[in-house]
Parts: structure tokens; C-alpha cells; sequence
């Protein structure tokens, strides 16, 4: 753990790349096999099932802390990491944290011995034994293993970053290391073999990364209409379907399985010959057309999938490309290729369909038909060069999206309360509200936007002119008024507004305005999409 | 005038002793200011006439215009003001830095300004001033803010300098332009006499703390020498000076910030900088609490920052404690 604690020092004290590669690539020429398979399992994102939940570790840290327990609360508050606080208030540091003579564990023994043992063991145990390493680890390491307990270590490094460490040490491409390290693996001796080794994953299941697209504006830069594809920025969830053998599996883009949450999917992709890889969206489709997002996340949230909400809510799989046919990966193949061979085999095909490209031979036209987007439930376009190759994460050039411009509305502020970190002492927070006739109903929330100095002017303001305290929130007199933006629009029995905004965010202090100048909730209501 | 009145209150203006008639650090123009120390939230400019320490004066005179009055006591002299008897004493916080303890009938107030416990070799150490009320800071007012040891800091300071040479990087250090940059400047000599490039806010702060007498590493301008020479050096600047062109001229470097805000890691990687080195000028929490046991106060009044949560901490304890609203903060 030691070791790994180095590194993890190394990467989070710098924020050159190239430092990060260097460090990772020292750290994994020395480690043993199995916990160099840990380490990148830990370092791009990775995570063990959780054995502890964060609301135990709070009960035991306050009762660890002595401290009177809403002041733990009020530093983790301030704080905002739970494993950070534990690590500051509990664990023993400068001369004491010298003495400290916690055995030196390898990081893969701390899972093996210590952190996957803690499953199904009684919380007093749990507790026993988690509280015992507060105390004897010296402060850096206390932070880490507690995050470990608590879910995943961000460490500034992506996983493209790990790619490129890997990908050097061993001499392979980045495509390679790549695609090793999506899909279901565990971190073994044998997985870092293999890795080095260059003996990809036989896994029938594995899927390729994903490739994803630039956002771009000036679209008349990208030359002749006539070299893109354009196609609809549909509004669901990405995913892959992998039909290899007797097998066919559904990963979202965060690379979990969910071929139980969409059986109709799996049915259609079955009938699929196999060695086939499709790219695609996942859309809830009623029978006019693609239903708004906050439908199909219905069918996400529920546990069991009753007939009712198949009926309901039934899906589609819009495939964007055919990355495996055959069995040979055809990546490195044209789009007109891929799409071409694509359409072929969709043709017989309803539940799984071919992306519709969009008939419009100019980029003025495109343009227009852009303009209509909001209207069909799609976000924007996108535009795909027909010689492109299906390339690997955010690689510009081949593969563009063209939104829509956001909604906008103006709000006043209602609320506010303290923010995190060195923000905690500052109000940065916001709720604001609409008119519905005499009086202003909460419709949005949001914390960006501003810059500090209007940070500071506002929180001051709203220390003067606080009407009521809520715990740490407090009301204000209606008196600012702010643009706001936001990306999407639903229907929300939940809130008191009937209504919910996708990303709202803070566009402008407009104080040009008077809050009588606000908007009402009848203009955000228009904003709905049409019920189909 | 009634014995039980407060011999200070939190007025629109500022601090107020209304017995003795002055202010103390206010933020709008007054009569009499009397000066805890020169940072800009206690150090405001427009009013008739100053009261600092000595050793104040040149960073104070520095801070205000030429024609400014500005009268100046040594540590521990007292003189009467009004109805009042004042004396000022050293807050250890940076040159000059004092407590404004006040005296009516017996009865004595002390306004700390900003302090810290920790050792520093720019200025005179903290003294405890016995009191019956004592207006604290709490900038660091929860129990994530302890301090590591000056020496240990100042030594990972020297030690990301050295590696960074190795790498054929600048080293930029990003301290707050007055106090915080001559302390790190001061602690560093323990182990190197190497020349540091200094952004023109610390420099002109330096050559004041030189004519005081502090002893620091030597210091060159940052505009003097060519890109290629700045590799391994360091230099050093005030936090608005990051991200902005002026930091261009450097080439490749490694950054580095020292505050008490970078205990915190979330804080550190919010800003944005490579290193964050635990450095304040500010009462830790550990301090704190033995800094207001040792006053024997029977009241504290908190200014800056984490008030509420050491309020509601002594209250606990059965200490009488109240949040006043200030316009302090915001210099570490
Ligand atoms: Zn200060
Ligand atoms: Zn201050």
C-alpha cells in the first residue's frame, strides 16, 4: 500500500501528463503483477461492491471524532469528501502518525484480506475492524483506503491517461490496452499477464470503446456538404449490443451490462448472425415516434420489469454503426462501409433500426431541419465523415455534434446555501423561482455561473437580506433576477412547480431586471414537449 | 456612561470603541483608526489619522497614501484614548501584527485582529493578553484546520524546488504578497542562500521587511532574467498573479500554493495548482480553543470565517460567545 500511496501522491501533486504517465509507468515496472492489476483497476475508476455504506461510516466517525457530532458534520459539510474528513479528524499524523506501525500490506492484500472479507460480516465487526485502521494508518493512507471502502478514487487520472502509461510500458498500441481494459475483467495476476502479454480477452462478451463526438459550431468549416453524414443527436442511452456466439449483451457507454433492462432489445438482436457489434442509441418509442427521456429512465429505475411498463414503455435500439461483422472488427473500415453493410443486415429488422440520415443537400438546409429539432424530441445533429474510421474516445475530426441552443428562461432568487470546500462559508447555492399568478414557485437549481466576484457581491447581499433560515438555507427577499439555461423540459408530478429542468445552470446575473419582469411558469409549461 | 456597556460594538463603519472614541480596522473612512495590522481587509484607506505599532509603520505607510497621519506605539506602551487606556501586542500574525487591548475601570477588552500560534521569523511572537472579553478571529474555525509544523512545511517547499530543478522546471509559489511570502522567504535561508525571483507586489513588501531588520533569502526581480534562465528557479508571486500572462515568461513550471486552505484537498484541486503547502498566518483549531482558554475571557466575540460553528462550540461549553458581522477576510 505503501507504493501505491507514493503514486497516488505523485499523481495528485501535479498536473502535467506527462509527469502522471511517468510516475504510473515507474510505479507498474516495479509492482507485482497482481497489484499492478489493482492499480488500474483503482485508477481508471474502477470499484469493489460497496461492503459499508457512506451513512455507517459517518455514525462511526462521529463517533470516533471527539467532537461534538454536528461539528463533524459541519466540517464533512465543509469539506465535501467523506473519506478526506475521516482521514483529517481521525487519523494520527506528525510524530504520532511516525510511530504509527501498521503492518505493510500490498494493495492487493488490503482487497483480499481486508476489504472484500468485510461483506456479510455483522456491522459491529465491520466496524471493529474499519475504525482499527483509522487509528494505526498514517494519514495519506487512511484517506485512501477509506476511499476504496467508499467507491472510487478520482485522482485526476483518465483512463485514457492510464491507456497511454500502459501502452508505453509494454510497447503496444493504445487501441490495444484500450480495448483490454472496457468490459467485465478482474484484476488478477493473470489479467496483468495476459495484458502484457498482448493476448486480448477471449471474454465472448467483451465490447469495443466507444467513439464520441466533438461539439463544433461553424459547421461551414468542415467543407463539402456532401462528405457528412448527418443524423439526428437522439436523446437516450448510448449503447452496444455484442452478439458473439450463443451470446448477446446490451453495455451502456458507462460500460455496465443492462441486458435485463431491455429484453425486446435482446429478442431482435438474437435473431442477429453472430460476430456482430452494433453501436446505438436507446430510445423509449411510443407509437408516434421517440417518447422524452424521462420515460425510458422510468424503465431504468424499476427493479423487476413488470409486463405493464413493457407495454408501457416500450424501446427501440437506433443503431448508429456495425463495429464487428463476422467476427473481424471493422473499425478501421470507411463509414460508407460500415453503413452500407449495416443497413443490409437491419433491413429484416423493427425493433433494431438504422439511424435515419437526414435528406438535406446543403448546410443551409441543415440548418433549417436543426431548427426543428426540439420539436421531434432530438437534441441536435450529428455529423459523421463518410471516410471516417470508427475511432476511440474523443478523437476530433471524424465525428461532430451540432446542439441546439439551450432553453432559457429568467428567474428570481429564492434561496440560497453555503457551497463546499473554501465556498463553504460563502452562500453559492441558488433556487430560483417562476410566477404562478402572486407568488413564486421554485423551479430550478443551480450553482455555476457566476464569476467570484459576483459570488461575493451576492452571498453579502443575501446576508443582509435574509427573510428566513432553514438550517443552512436560507430564504431571501425577492429581489434578483438571473438568466438561466437549461437542456431539457419534463412533466414531474414530484415537484411543486409540475415541472423539471435537465442541466439548468446560471447564464447571467440580468440586473437590468426587476423580478415583476420574471417569468411565469405558463412560459416554461409552453416549453413542454408536446405529450405524444 | 454605563459600566456594563459593550467597550466595543460592530457598527456600519467598523469596529467601535465609543468610550474612547475610535475605531479599530474599520471599513469605511473614520476619525481614529486604530490599526490591528496593514492587510487590506483591516487596512482601509480615507481615514483622518492611524494608530499602528512600530514595527508596523513601513508595511502601513506603504499601504496608504503619502499624506496619510499615520502615529505609531511600541509593543506594550499604553497611552489613554478618550475614556480609554490602549496598548497594543504582538498577534503574531506578521510584522507588526497586534492585539488592541482596551481598559476602562478595571475592565479590560482585546481585539486580536488575525493571530496564529506557530513560530515565525518575521515577527514578534503572539502574547497572551488576559482579558474578560476577547474578539477572535476565526478564519479556520473547524477541526479539519491543524497545522503541521512550520519547519516540515518549509522543508517540502525547499525539497519540490530541488526536484522541480532536477526536472528542468521553474518553480512557481504562490503566496499572499504581504507576510506570507517574507515568512516562507525567511524560513527557506535554513537551507539554502540561492537568490529567489520575486512578481513586483512581494518585492517591494520585501525590501520593507529588510529595512525592519528580517533576515531573507536574497531576492531578484522577475523580469529580469531570460526564459531559458528560470528553469530551477523560484519564484515567487501572489495568488492573483496565477493563470494570468505574467506567469507566461516562465516556461515550463511546476505551481505551488502556500495557504491554510490547502489542507484540504478538494480546495487544493479546485484552484487548480500542482502543490499545496500548509502554510498559514492564521490561528489553527487547536490554537484557537487554547488561545481563548488561556485569555481567561469570559466572552468571545468571533470575526472571519467559521464563526458560527466555534460559537456554537462554546456555547456548548458554557462559554458566552456571539458572531459579529464584519466586512473581515478573504487574505489567506
Ligand atoms: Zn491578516
Ligand atoms: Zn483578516
Amino acid at each position: 500500500m505503501r507504493e501505491f500511496a507514493a503514486l497516488f501522491e505523485s499523481l495528485d501533486t501535479t498536473n502535467s501528463t506527462r509527469l502522471k504517465i511517468d510516475a504510473m509507468v515507474e510505479y507498474f515496472r516495479t509492482a507485482k503483477a497482481v497489484d499492478a492489476a489493482w492499480a488500474v483497476y483503482v485508477l481508471v475508476g474502477r470499484r469493489v461492491k460497496q461492503s459499508v455504506g457512506p451513512a455507517l461510516l459517518r455514525a462511526w466517525l462521529r463517533e470516533e471524532a471527539q467532537l461534538p457530532p454536528w461539528l463533524v458534520e459541519e466540517t464533512y459539510a465543509s469539506i465535501g469528501d467523506l473519506a478526506e474528513t475521516i482521514a483529517l479528524l481521525v487519523a494520527p499524523e506528525g510524530a504520532s502518525a511516525m510511530r504509527a506501525t501498521a503492518p505493510q500490506i500490498s494493495l492487493a492484500d488490503w482487497f483480499h484480506q481486508r476489504i472484500l472479507p468485510l461483506t456479510g460480516l455483522p456491522s459491529e465487526e465491520q466496524r471493529r475492524r474499519i475504525v482499527s485502521w483509522w487509528h494505526e494508518l498514517p494519514y495519506r493512507e487512511c484517506f485512501l483506503v477509506t476511499k476504496l471502502l467508499t467507491g472510487s478514487l478520482r485522482v485526476g487520472v483518465s483512463r485514457a491517461l492510464v491507456t497511454r502509461a500502459l501502452a508505453e510500458l509494454f510497447g503496444h498500441s493504445r487501441a490495444l490496452v484500450e480495448r483490454a481494459l472496457i468490459g467485465a475483467w478482474q484484476p488478477s495476476a493473470d489479467f496483468w499477464i495476459a495484458l502484457a502479454q498482448n493476448e486480448s480477452s477471449t471474454l465472448a462478451s467483451h465490447p469495443y470503446p466507444f467513439y464520441l463526438a466533438s461539439p463544433i459550431e461553424a459547421v461551414e468549416s468542415l467543407g463539402a456538404r456532401g462528405e457528412w453524414l448527418a443524423e439526428w443527436k437522439w436523446d437516450g442511452i448510448r449503447g452496444q449490443i455484442v452478439r458473439r456466439g450463443a451470446e448477446c449483451t446490451l453495455w451502456s457507454r458507462g460500460e455496465e451490462i443492462i441486458t435485463d433492462r431491455f429484453p425486446e432489445i435482446i429478442a431482435a438482436a438474437s435473431a442477429i448472425e453472430s460476430g456482430t457489434v452494433l453501436d446505438g442509441e436507446i430510445l423509449a418509442w411510443g407509437e408516434n415516434g421517440v417518447l422524452p427521456f424521462a420515460e425510458l429512465q422510468k424503465r431504468i429505475g424499476r427493479r423487476t420489469l413488470s409486463s405493464r411498463i413493457l407495454k408501457d414503455i416500450p424501446v427501440r435500439f437506433v443503431a448508429y454503426d456495425l463495429l464487428e461483422w463476422q467476427g473481424e472488427d471493422w473499425r478501421p473500415r470507411s463509414l460508407q462501409e460500415r453503413r452500407t453493410q449495416l443497413q443490409k443486415l437491419l433491413s429484416p429488422q423493427t425493433v433494431i433500426v438504422l439511424s435515419p440520415a437526414i435528406d438535406a443537400p446543403s448546410w443551409d438546409s441543415l440548418a433549417a431541419e436543426r431548427d426543428t429539432a426540439r420539436s421531434r424530441g432530438v437534441e441536435g445533429l450529428m455529423l459523421k465523415n463518410w471516410q471516417s474510421v470508427y475511432g476511440t474516445g474523443r478523437q476530433r475530426g471524424g465525428w461532430w455534434k451540432w446542439k441546439i441552443d439551450p432553453f432559457v428562461f429568467d428567474g428570481v432568487l429564492l434561496y440560497a446555501a453555503p457551497g463546499h470546500g473554501r465556498r463553504s462559508n460563502l452562500y453559492t447555492d441558488y433556487t430560483f423561482g417562476v410566477w404562478a399568478g402572486e407568488i413564486l414557485v421554485p423551479v430550478a437549481k443551480a450553482y455555476s455561473g457566476l464569476t467570484d466576484e459576483e459570488i461575493r457581491r451576492l452571498d453579502k447581499w443575501i446576508r443582509a437580506h435574509t427573510r428566513e433560515k432553514f438550517g443552512m438555507v436560507r430564504s431571501v427577499e425577492s429581489a434578483h433576477v438571473f438568466e438561466l439555461a437549461f437542456e431539457g423540459i419534463a412533466r414531474s408530478p414530484r415537484h411543486k412547480s409540475g415541472i423539471a429542468l435537465r442541466f439548468p445552470r446560471i447564464k447571467q446575473w440580468r440586473s437590468d431586471k426587476r423580478p415583476q419582469e420574471a417569468d411565469t411558469l405558463a412560459n416554461l409549461q409552453s416549453m413542454l414537449p408536446t405529450q405524444r | 456612561m454605563n459600566e456594563f456597556e459593550d467597550l466595543v460594538t460592530a457598527t456600519r463603519r467598523g469596529l467601535f470603541c465609543k468610550a474612547g472614541d475610535f475605531y479599530i480596522d474599520p471599513w469605511l473612512p473614520v476619525e481614529t483608526a486604530v490599526i490591528t495590522h496593514a492587510h487590506g481587509d483591516h487596512l482601509r484607506g480615507g481615514s483622518a489619522r492611524y494608530i499602528c505599532t512600530d514595527a508596523g509603520e513601513a508595511v502601513t505607510r506603504q499601504r496608504l497614501t503619502a499624506d496619510a497621519r499615520v502615529e505609531t506605539m511600541a509593543y506594550g506602551e499604553s497611552r489613554s484614548v478618550g475614556d480609554v487606556r490602549i496598548s497594543l501586542h504582538p498577534a503574531g500574525h506578521i510584522l507588526g501584527s497586534a492585539q488592541v487591548r482596551i481598559e476602562r475601570d478595571g475592565v479590560v477588552w482585546v481585539v486580536s485582529g488575525d493571530y496564529k500560534r506557530d513560530a515565525d521569523p518575521t515577527c514578534a511572537p503572539f502574547e497572551v493578553v488576559p482579558c474578560e472579553t476577547f474578539i477572535s478571529e476565526a478564519t479556520f474555525a473547524l477541526p479539519a484546520y491543524r497545522w503541521p509544523e512550520t519547519q516540515l512545511v518549509a522543508r517540502e517547499i525547499f525539497d519540490w524546488w530541488q526536484a522541480n530543478k532536477r526536472a528542468g522546471l521553474a518553480s512557481i509559489l504562490y503566496a499572499y504578497a504581504l507576510g506570507k511570502a517574507q515568512r516562507v522567504l525567511a524560513e527557506l535561508t535554513r537551507f539554502t542562500s540561492e537568490p529567489v525571483y520575486v512578481h513586483g507586489a512581494v518585492a517591494t513588501i520585501v525590501n520593507a521587511y529588510r529595512q525592519c531588520g528580517v533576515e531573507m533569502l536574497p531576492t531578484l526581480p522577475a523580469t529580469v532574467a531570460a526564459k531559458a534562465d528560470y528553469a530551477g528557479a523560484l519564484i515567487m508571486a501572489p495568488p492573483s498573479a496565477a493563470g494570468s500572462s505574467w506567469v507566461r515568461r516562465f516556461g515550463e513550471a511546476s505551481s505551488g500554493f502556500c495557504s491554510g486552505w490547502m489542507r484540504v484537498r478538494g480546495d487544493r484541486r479546485r484552484r487548480g495548482y500542482d502543490r499545496g503547502f500548509v502554510l498559514s498566518d492564521h490561528a489553527d483549531w487547536p490554537s484557537l480553543l487554547r488561545t481563548i482558554r488561556e485569555t481567561c475571557a469570559h466572552r468571545v466575540l468571533l470575526t472571519h470565517g467559521y464563526t458560527d460553528a466555534l460559537c456554537r462550540f462554546f456555547q456548548e461549553q458554557g462559554v458566552a460567545a456571539t458572531a459579529l458581522r464584519t466586512e473581515y477576510g478573504g487574505e489567506e
